[in-house]
């Protein structure tokens, strides 16, 4: 029966040690230490909160980013095209004026040619007419005697001929 | 909670074998006893004298209960033991103080005080010479070995709560590491869904308990000096705990709780019978709680040094049947030994639950009272 009989004098060294030690441990040891519990579980809970948030900011960043790599792609696409457009024309264009410019130098050679051979045409009508003059002189000396009226001889059948070229040239 | 379960089957096998053994001495021991109650104390020295037959259930109710003295061993019947304080307060003599071993294991008296060994209780006594009557405030083996607790205690959480402070929002380290779990289970675990949203204010005193007891029945599970002591199988300690928890649990009480006690959901005729029932259960409550945490520890005390004790007995009969008998006994007392570790935190568990749910009742209100009823 003792067993279960509670001691006066434990009851009391128990009341006054177990008193001392919950003030004790509460001041001093549960209170610091329930604290940086709750300190340290808040910065973890913040911390994890913020990464979530930068999860959440990079794969905004992310979309952003691809849609400027989208415009700028479509921009690149467009700028070609545009060179591309104006290369041809620039092509167009040269080629155009080369014919061009080609024609017009045909042309003024054509012209040159026409001009030179006339000269030349006329050159060789005076020659000729020279030519023709003295070998009628030789041939007529003999049969005219007064030159005037040999030379309007001449005059007159070199007409007939100038007439008769002009004919034949047209 | 299947690992409580478990817990409860290793009780129940645990339950079991303290039958058993009990048992067994109780048909040794009666007879011992019987012939004990028969001598008187002067008998006793002669008994010294002779050859003295191993008493089992002396040896474990000399163990289990508190002494003025801390026996660690006898050689050739001369008890070797560390003596305590003895520190009496007498009407006339006023306050004295003096150490255990003046009085010599009850073979001297000093300053009017002597020990007497009572036989039925298996333990000395502390006598006035006189016979008059006196206070006892001794600090006796279980007051030593819970004051050697407390300040172990203090070491080691004062040395985490350091820790904490000196390296601020890091990771535990050392025995932080091995104490934090264990915090951080009575607060998330125990007092958190017992009591509720209050329950800071009672987690001092949740983690106090758990670890003062647990801590207890660990020094218990020690065979050597400062541990072995039976502290929180001592019903005067567990009677201080009990009795902490029935006074916060009486002064944190809300309104819901007294009207609960005092004006219950019932026909009013019915009053005459539930108030006493219910103010009953108020005191009931921490009276179980007291008597479970004894009663367990206790019996763990027991069982091992029954399967010690088997030793001897056998021993006494034939020296080779002792040394077989210690083969089992060896691993039975392991067994046990394993077992009570594991019992020292389901008690210190057990206890600090039901005082948050008691604490948790105090301050629980009925929001959906109508509803219900």
């Amino acid at each position: 029966m003792d067993l279960v009989t509670p001691e006066f004098s434990l009851v009391i060294w128990m009341l006054i040690s177990f008193s001392i030690l919950v003030f004790i441990l509460g001041k001093f040891a549960w209170k610091p230490i329930l604290n940086a519990l709750k300190e340290r579980e808040n910065s973890i809970e913040s911390a994890l909160q913020s990464a979530e948030e930068a999860k959440a900011e990079m794969s905004k960043l992310k979309s952003d980013n691809e849609s400027l790599i989208q415009e700028a792609r479509l921009e690149r696409d467009n700028m070609l095209k545009e060179a591309r457009a104006m290369k041809d024309n620039i092509i167009a264009e040269a080629k155009k004026a080369a014919e061009e410019e080609s024609a017009k130098m045909i042309q003024r050679a054509n012209e040159e040619i026409n001009k030179s051979k006339m000269a030349a045409i006329g050159e060789l009508k005076s020659q000729v007419a020279g030519i023709a003059i003295d070998i009628s002189e030789k041939l007529l000396n003999k049969e005219l005697k007064s030159s005037e009226e040999q030379e309007r001889l001449i005059q007159q059948h070199i007409q007939d001929f100038e007439s008769k070229q002009s004919a034949s040239l047209n | 909670m299947p690992i409580n379960k478990g817990l409860m089957n290793l009780q129940v096998i645990k339950n079991y074998l303290v039958l058993v053994v009990f048992a067994l001495f109780s048909s040794l021991q009666m007879p011992i006893f019987a012939s004990n109650h028969a001598e008187n104390n002067a008998n006793h020295e002669a008994e010294h004298e002779t050859k003295e037959k191993f008493k089992p259930g002396k040896m474990i109710m000399e163990h289990i209960k508190n002494s003025y003295d801390w026996h660690i061993m006898d050689i050739n019947h001369h008890p070797i033991s560390i003596p305590l304080p003895i520190i009496t307060y007498h009407s006339q003599d006023g306050m004295v103080a003096f150490l255990s071993s003046k009085l010599e294991h009850g073979h001297a008296d000093y300053k009017g005080y002597k020990l007497v060994y009572n036989d039925s209780e298996s333990r000395y006594r502390l006598v006035r010479v006189d016979g008059t009557t006196f206070t006892d405030l001794s600090m006796t083996k279980n007051a030593f070995a819970l004051i050697f607790a407390s300040i172990l205690l203090l070491v080691i959480m004062l040395s985490v709560a350091k820790g904490y402070t000196k390296r601020k929002g890091k990771a535990p380290k050392g025995i932080q590491s091995f104490m934090e779990p264990l915090i951080l289970f009575i607060r998330d675990e125990v007092a958190k869904p017992s009591i509720g949203k209050s329950y800071e204010k009672f987690l001092p005193f949740l983690l106090t308990i758990f670890f003062f007891i647990f801590i207890n029945n660990l020094l218990g599970l020690v065979p050597l000096f400062p541990g072995g002591a039976n502290v929180t199988g001592n019903i005067a300690v567990t009677l201080v705990l009990a009795v902490f928890t029935f006074l916060i649990t009486t002064f944190s009480g809300k309104k819901d709780y007294w009207k609960h006690i005092f004006l219950p959901d019932v026909p009013v005729w019915m009053y005459i019978l539930m108030i006493p029932i219910e103010i009953l259960g108020m005191i009931l409550k921490p009276f179980v709680l007291m008597l479970r945490l004894f009663a367990n520890i206790t019996a763990g005390h027991i069982i091992i040094l029954g399967f010690f004790s088997l030793i001897f007995i056998f021993g006494e009969m034939s020296q080779g049947v002792g040394m077989g008998v210690g083969v089992f006994s060896v691993v039975f007392t392991v067994f046990m030994s394993v077992l009570e570790l594991l019992v020292a935190f389901l008690q210190a568990y057990v206890f600090t639950l039901l005082s948050a749910l008691y604490f948790g009742m105090a301050v629980e209100e009925h929001h959906h009272a109508e509803e219900h009823h």
